[in-house]
């Protein structure tokens, strides 16, 4: 009884996020793929970092994903930042009348919605000209947030009373090729979330492996061995 | 080398015998009974996860900034930019709540075996206020990473303060000490976090220990040791803690380990249970999030909370009953009124009101999570639901039954049938 | 062997067997907590090299800039600065530069790769004050000897414009010449090709 409950309480808390929204595509992306994470920084730069920070991620930190710092200097510094800078905004503080609200900094972004939610989110924008961007989006309704991707993606037209999705217009990208810019960027945004994650699993398997094989049997042994005098 | 050592010690041995003395009365020749079993490892897994949460701590307040424009920061500079920081800080997260299901797993054993029953009523009076002590401790704790959860959870848990007649405001205000959780509660927090509640609580648990070996441990069948003693005068059914149990609480503590370090690696947020998806973003104090819960350990209580109705438009009658929830553990060793300790030699009465306590335990725990709405609701309206979400009723019931548990005990304990004990452990 | 010693000899093989292992993850748990200890990312960006741009920097010019939270100095010295440097030798505490920290390139007559551009740690090596520039002119306060160079006045060392300390001063070595690396019009304190990257 015990362990149906138990497993009733580990029922991730995340599936609270979708409660009686869009439904959520699930993530293809790969942290491991470096390529692919080199596709989404640069993506990321060129599109996001202009109204968007990742204050706590170090420019120099890309070079984990195999750019070298020269590359990083010629391709991603603009404004007289220096490697070692974090990459924050140049937005100013009238965002907010701008957009109605500050946009949010990117930096753990992946922590806190999800990757599923971002790679969603992210190719769920519409065409409406009720709003103020000229643009709404099915997983974030009213979001104060324009299409940024739109000139790749095209316009998309949705009904939300019917959830279909009509194209108005192309853009420079096919479907498949969106898609993986999109997936890219996510995997970017995962990785800068937390980019200890390989890192930790791989010592994980280490430390686990010395616990169970090596710690274990010998205090087991000594146990054994005392509790001999026990009767 | 080895005569040298042995000339060292007995130059410190003569100066200070005490030491000596004390491991003899506290491990060497403290007898304890020789039949503890999987419930007996917790207590030395808490007092281990003790020095794993000061270890961590220690070395987290060396980049930490208690102040509310750099905390959030300062947690992702320790993730990120510190050598290992995400080691250390993924430790401490995943210790604050290994310290919880170790504690509950302690007392839960004091249930089973009637280890508050005399005379080790003052033993488990020091573990309540342990268990307060550490709950103030987790909570003062959770507002530093200065999160949506951090802020809004701390801001709900103080706002229940100033819900107290007459002195509530003032009381709310002396908390935080500004108008609204603020920069000043987070430094203040941070003091009480790192250095008051710690003290306290290393205090409290040295008088634990101590009360407990004055009087001697207790065992699985609730059996008296120290009546049947030997030629020189130690229990029968006793064994030296040293080296036996430090032997079996060692492969006890490598065995958590292994938990420990499956969860601190692999699965850190548990789901977001440990580590919530909501506290990655900063606090705002003008957004509310959509729902506030407190982290998994106070749910039982946050759901207890919860489902009293408000009365005289206050949400007092709330937090008394929250309140009595816990404190009502205090007072265990009398409300129970069997004559024997163990669960083995009680009757069905009481192993019902167990299970029963058991499942209403985790059923509130896991309402407290979610939000009242988690259930639907009832589909007929009758005149006296003030609220038609199933998920309050439920928790309506699981208090009843809850203090049900505990005040009823005089009853069900004193007409329940019993077996008769032993007088010298079994297995 | 009795069976009882051969039962205390295993269990002293296998509390010493444990115990070693067991330090051994010790020395592993404490590897990381030593390691967070060590200067992180935000340090080493903060004590990243530094760059001068040597064109505005006229001759007999004293440019000071910071690197690792100390002041450093670029001296464009003169032909008669660097002269001056050959009369101050007989005065000096360690004109060789023996004992005083510098890299390969700077162990020399001038301390310096290129005899046109001094670069040195503007910090006295006695207590850690901040000398001030004193140039040949100033021999009516410095004396009739003095050639230019350096006066700290907290506790009266003289240094000359190579950053070597006067006999006599309190200050035991020479001023400490950092990594750095010249190259046209532009300098970068703090690396070198011996130092890049750490």
């Amino acid at each position: 009884m015990k362990k149906v409950f138990l497993s009733l309480l580990l029922f991730p808390l995340g599936v609270l996020a979708a409660e009686g929204g869009y439904r959520l595509d699930a993530s293809p992306h790969d942290v491991n793929n470096l390529v692919s994470l080199q596709s989404g920084a640069r993506t990321f730069v060129n599109y996001c970092l202009g109204c968007h920070g990742a204050q706590y991620v170090r420019y120099k930190s890309l070079t984990e994903l195999g750019i070298p710092e020269a590359q990083i200097r010629e391709n991603l510094l603009f404004t007289g930042e220096k490697v070692g800078d974090m990459m924050k905004t140049p937005m100013p503080a009238q965002a907010k009348q701008w957009f109605g609200v500050v946009p949010p900094d990117l930096s753990v972004i992946a922590r806190s919605r999800g990757a599923d939610w971002l790679y969603t989110y992210l190719r769920a924008f519409y065409r409406d000209p009720k709003t103020a961007t000229g643009w709404n989006n099915a997983v974030f309704p009213n979001v104060g947030m324009p299409h940024a991707l739109w000139m790749l993606q095209g316009e998309m037209h949705y009904d939300p009373e019917t959830h279909k999705w009509t194209e108005i217009s192309k853009g420079t990208m096919s479907r498949t090729e969106y898609d993986a810019t999109v997936r890219d960027l996510v995997a970017f945004l995962s990785y800068v979330s937390e980019p200890a994650a390989s890192e930790r699993k791989i010592i994980g398997i280490m430390v686990i492996l010395f616990l169970a094989l090596v710690m274990f049997p010998l205090t087991y042994w000594l146990k054994k061995e005392y509790w001999k005098d026990v009767k | 080398m080895g005569t040298m050592v042995s000339r060292l010690w007995a130059w410190f041995d003569a100066r200070m015998p005490s030491l000596a003395e004390q491991w003899k009365i506290h491990a060497a020749e403290y007898y304890a009974p020789k039949n503890f079993n999987f419930w007996y490892y917790f207590g030395s897994l808490a007092g281990m996860v003790l020095v794993i949460q000061i270890v961590s701590g220690i070395f987290l307040t060396m980049n930490y900034k208690p102040d509310a424009a750099l905390a959030f920061g300062s947690v992702e500079y320790i993730m990120r930019d510190v050598s290992a920081g995400w080691l250390i800080r993924y430790i401490h997260s995943t210790g604050a709540s290994a310290f919880f299901i170790v504690i509950y797993l302690h007392m839960f054993r004091g249930l089973l075996y009637g280890s508050y029953k005399e005379p080790r009523e003052l033993v488990w009076i020091f573990g309540v206020l342990i268990y307060l002590t550490l709950m103030g401790e987790a909570f003062f704790g959770y507002l530093l990473p200065w999160g949506q959860m951090s802020y809004w959870g701390a801001q709900v848990i103080v706002n229940l303060f100033g819900t107290v007649p007459f002195i509530g405001p003032d009381l709310a205000l002396w908390i935080r000490g500004d108008y609204v959780v603020s920069d000043v509660t987070l430094n203040r927090f941070f003091a009480l976090h790192v250095i008051a509640f710690p003290l306290v609580l290393l205090g409290l648990i040295v008088a634990h220990i101590l009360a407990l070996h004055d009087v001697g441990s207790n065992n699985p069948d609730g059996v008296e040791i120290k009546k049947h003693k030997d030629s020189s005068g130690h229990p029968l059914d006793g064994i030296p803690f040293h080296p036996y149990y430090t032997v079996k609480d060692l492969v006890g503590a490598v065995v958590f380990l292994v938990i420990f370090c499956a969860v601190l690696f692999f699965a850190p947020e548990m789901g977001g249970y440990f580590l919530e998806a909501n506290n990655f973003i900063p606090a705002d104090p003008l957004k509310t999030p959509e729902h506030i819960a407190p982290v998994w350990y106070f749910t039982p209580y946050y759901s207890i909370l919860r489902a009293v109705p408000p009365l005289f438009a206050s949400q007092f009658p709330g937090v008394v009953a929250m309140g009595v929830a816990v404190m009502i553990l205090f007072f265990l060793p009398w409300l129970d009124r069997s004559a024997v300790r163990s669960i083995r030699y009680r009757g069905r009465l009481y192993k019902w009101a167990l299970g029963v306590f058991v499942v209403v335990f985790f059923i509130l725990g896991y309402l407290g999570v979610n939000p009242t709405t988690v259930w639907g609701q009832f589909g007929f309206d009758a005149f006296f639901l003030d609220t038609k979400d199933r998920a309050t009723w439920v928790a309506r019931v699981c208090t009843l039954l809850y203090f049900g548990f505990f005040f009823l005990m005089p009853w069900y304990t004193a007409r329940d049938e019993v077996k008769p004990v032993p007088e010298r452990v079994t297995a | 062997m009795s069976d009882q010693q051969k039962v205390d000899k295993t269990r002293r093989n296998l509390v010493v067997a444990t115990s070693a292992v067991g330090a051994a993850a010790g020395v592993g748990v404490a590897i990381p907590f030593v390691a967070s200890m060590t200067p992180s990312e935000k340090a080493k960006a903060a004590g990243a090299p530094v760059e001068i741009d040597l064109t505005h920097v006229a001759p007999g010019e004293l440019a000071v800039v910071e690197w690792r939270g100390k002041p450093v100095w670029v001296i464009h010295r003169t032909k008669e600065m660097i002269e001056s440097l050959k009369m101050a030798a007989p005065r000096l505490t360690d004109p060789e530069s023996k004992s005083s920290k510098q890299p390969s390139y700077a162990k020399n007559d001038v301390r310096s790769e290129n005899p046109e551009w001094m670069v040195m740690e503007g910090v006295c090596t006695h207590l850690g004050c901040s000398p001030q520039l004193r140039p040949a002119e100033a021999k009516a306060e410095m004396g009739a000897d003095w050639v230019g160079g350096f006066y700290c006045p907290c506790h009266g060392s003289k240094f000359d414009l190579a950053g070597r300390v006067y006999r006599g001063s309190p200050a035991p070595v020479n001023l400490v010449v950092p990594p750095y690396t010249l190259t046209d019009g532009k300098l970068v304190v703090g690396e070198d090709k011996e130092t890049k990257g750490a």
